[in-house]
């Protein structure tokens, strides 16, 4: 049970967050300009690790293996 | 000053001590300031900034001694995280983030963005897929990892040997960069410079361990940010681009576009060559349109991003949290840090580039006559170290953008000067790179040196050993890697941003799949962790070897920067294979990779192993 546990886990981020990562990666392949490569991007990287922190906690908890 | 000793409440007390600190440092500045303007020399001022800035590192790593086995690898596990944010963004951003990005952005445009992007973007891979993971694993050093997740003596040394090429090239280009900051603050010969940057690094790691060094780092930041940034917002104010450069500065693009093709830059090639030196011929925001550039582009950015989330000095920051939730918001927290600096590189690069172009701007050089532009100040004493040159090569008396030589790496050190700022900035701007340097170096040296000692030395040769004897092995090891790092660095093989290009690629090419798949891939076994490791830094290092001094063409515009791609994709390859053909590790190893996979529960390696 556990296993299936670590094992969704795995995918329920995997998918969400790879697929934003891969569209990153599209968006630095059609150059939008010198903005989006000085600065767009990197809002866009804070603002997800922030984000993908606080949904982590949220699935750590829903699963009963945060610590505390 | 029992402040350190009293764990506990110090580390309750950590905003109060930094702000403190913070203020304590901006005092100082005003006092220069004020000195400055009562007659104080400018050397004087910078030997003032530099000194008393490694004198309150030295404190604090005197402060942080310990001779505990905890304390010294992970700083006791107990950094909060948004301190440990700012310890791995100082840890993070090196001689090269500080001294040599703005100045690559200003010679090379466009391309050199990748860096920008690619050494942000890579937070986001070591949160999702290595930070949290590695920090329940409780191991202290990354081949710990290794050698635990695949068992065996022969994994532990493979890893061991990338993280000393990695760590080793790496460290060598920071103390190139203190030696030649210490070199021009304090006016000594480049030689002496590096080895009194040394001293300074070894007095911040040598006692504590990990511990001084987390606490030493985030001051560390606070200086380098500090100097970073009032530069910009000061070129900001006054060439009216308000008080926010970062999101006002695209008018300054915009009137670089319009001046380049005015002032021919791209057209007029230099017709003559200085070593060291060379002149603007890259367009500012040009990507370059071809398939090629855009391919080297996001190569460019996969390397850097790959090597982030394999940089062993990286990663053994995220040890020193106290929890695996801790762990992960600490990554989100360095990201945050390390971009207010990046965000603002390109910002200086280009309020730079206005101050040297624009003739309706009072410090323009180009079009101006050459006798007057060798008049100024910042020309002769930077000509002086041999670090920009003027050569009138059409002989008609006017400078233009094919007759200004300079060095990339000098942008940012000299951009208090080139806008006219009061020495008081460019002393400041002195201390930031330092403590960029200097941070960046502990880190690596600390990498190395716990490496050899707990992995080589206490796990391989003496698991017997006291924990006395290993931790004094680890300072020894630390001092006579520092001395073989400065001697390296004293030969001056390569430049600073191309060294730290070359770590990136080792770190990846051995180190980025065996971590990867041995946290998500619980198939994974020893045979394909050794392969890998192998045959990943073996084509590594041949395709770099031949493409820079084999004479052989590069694939596919994958040049000297961007050989990780190569040895990252035969490292992948050949472990998956060798993976694949040998027997699936035991229930043991697979049960543990599972229990990796959730954050509650205690540690797989207990805390004093």
């Amino acid at each position: 049970m556990f296993i299936h546990l670590a094992i969704w886990f795995l995918f329920a981020y995997l998918i969400q967050w790879f697929a934003n990562d891969l569209n990153q990666f599209r968006f630095l392949e059609f150059p939008v300009g010198f903005y989006m490569a000085a600065q767009g991007s990197l809002y866009a990287f804070v603002i997800q690790l922030f984000v993908f922190v606080k949904q982590q906690d949220a699935i750590d908890r829903e699963f009963g293996v945060a610590e505390e | 000053m029992s402040l350190f000793r009293l764990q506990g409440k110090f580390t309750d007390n950590l905003p109060k001590i930094y702000a403190l600190y913070t203020g304590g440092f901006l005092l100082f500045v005003a006092l220069m300031a004020i000195f400055e303007q009562m007659g104080m020399s400018a050397d004087t001022i910078g030997l003032c900034f530099v000194g008393f800035t490694i004198a309150i590192y030295a404190l604090i790593g005197w402060l942080s001694r310990t001779m505990q086995v905890d304390a010294y690898y992970v700083a006791g596990r107990e950094v909060p995280p948004v301190f440990n944010g700012m310890a791995t963004a100082a840890d993070w951003m090196s001689g090269a983030s500080f001294v040599a990005m703005a100045g690559g952005i200003y010679m090379g445009g466009h391309p050199y963005l990748a860096f920008v992007v690619g050494w942000t973007g890579g937070y986001v891979l070591v949160a999702i897929l290595m930070a949290p993971y590695l920090r329940k694993f409780g191991c202290y050093t990354v081949p710990d990892f290794i050698g635990t997740r695949y068992g065996g003596n022969l994994a532990r040394f493979c890893a061991v040997v990338v993280l000393v090429v990695a760590s080793f090239t790496y460290v060598t280009a920071q103390i190139d960069a203190t030696g030649t900051i210490a070199s021009r603050a304090l006016q000594i010969p480049y030689e002496a410079g590096v080895w009194f940057g040394l001293v300074g690094i070894l007095l911040c790691s040598m006692l504590g361990g990990m511990r001084a060094v987390t606490w030493t780092q985030v001051a560390q930041y606070i200086v380098l940010i500090i100097a970073y940034l009032v530069p910009v917002f000061w070129m900001s104010i006054v060439q009216d681009f308000g008080w926010f450069p970062q999101l006002a500065y695209g008018d300054a693009v915009a009137r670089i576009q319009e001046l380049e093709p005015m002032l021919q830059v791209g057209v007029l090639k230099p017709t003559e060559t200085i070593a060291g030196v060379s002149t603007l011929t890259n367009l500012h925001a040009a990507p370059g349109d071809s398939a090629l550039a855009a391919w080297k582009f996001v190569t460019l950015v996969a390397c850097m991003m790959l090597g982030t989330a394999s940089l062993p000095h990286i990663l053994m920051r995220y040890f020193t949290t106290p929890t695996v939730r801790a762990a992960r918001s600490s990554v989100a927290w360095s990201l945050f840090f390390i971009t207010l600096l990046y965000f603002t590189a390109p910002a200086l690069a280009t309020l730079t580039k206005l101050q040297i172009l624009d003739p309706n701007l009072a410090t323009s050089i180009i079009g101006k006559a050459v006798a007057d532009v060798n008049a100024l100040e910042w020309i002769q004493k930077w000509g002086a170290v041999g670090m920009l040159a003027i050569s009138d090569s059409n002989a008609d008396g006017i400078l233009q953008i094919n007759e200004f030589f300079m060095r990339a790496d000098i942008v940012v050190l000299a951009t208090p000067e080139i806008a006219g700022l009061p020495y008081v900035i460019s002393g400041l701007v002195a201390a930031g790179g330092m403590a960029a340097a200097m941070s960046t170096a502990d880190g690596l040296l600390l990498a190395i040196a716990n490496a050899l000692s707990h992995d080589l030395y206490y796990k391989m040769i003496d698991p017997h050993a006291e924990t006395k004897r290993r931790l004094i092995v680890a300072r020894v090891l630390l001092v006579v890697l520092g001395a073989a790092a400065a001697l390296v660095a004293s030969l001056k093989l390569t430049g600073i941003l191309g060294a730290v290009a070359w770590a990136f690629c080792f770190a990846m090419s051995g180190l980025f799949f065996p971590l990867v798949l041995g946290v998500w891939w619980k198939r994974a076994n020893r045979a394909g962790a050794i392969a890998g490791m192998i045959v990943g830094l073996g084509c590594g290092s041949l395709y770099l070897y031949l493409v820079k001094w084999g004479g052989m063409a590069p694939w596919a515009g994958l040049d000297d920067l961007r050989f990780g791609i190569v040895g990252t994709a035969a490292s992948g390859i050949a472990m998956v294979v060798v993976t694949l053909m040998t027997k699936e590790p035991d229930r043991e190893i697979q049960a543990m990779v599972d229990e990796v996979r959730v954050p509650s529960g205690a540690t797989i390696l207990s805390s004093t192993h």
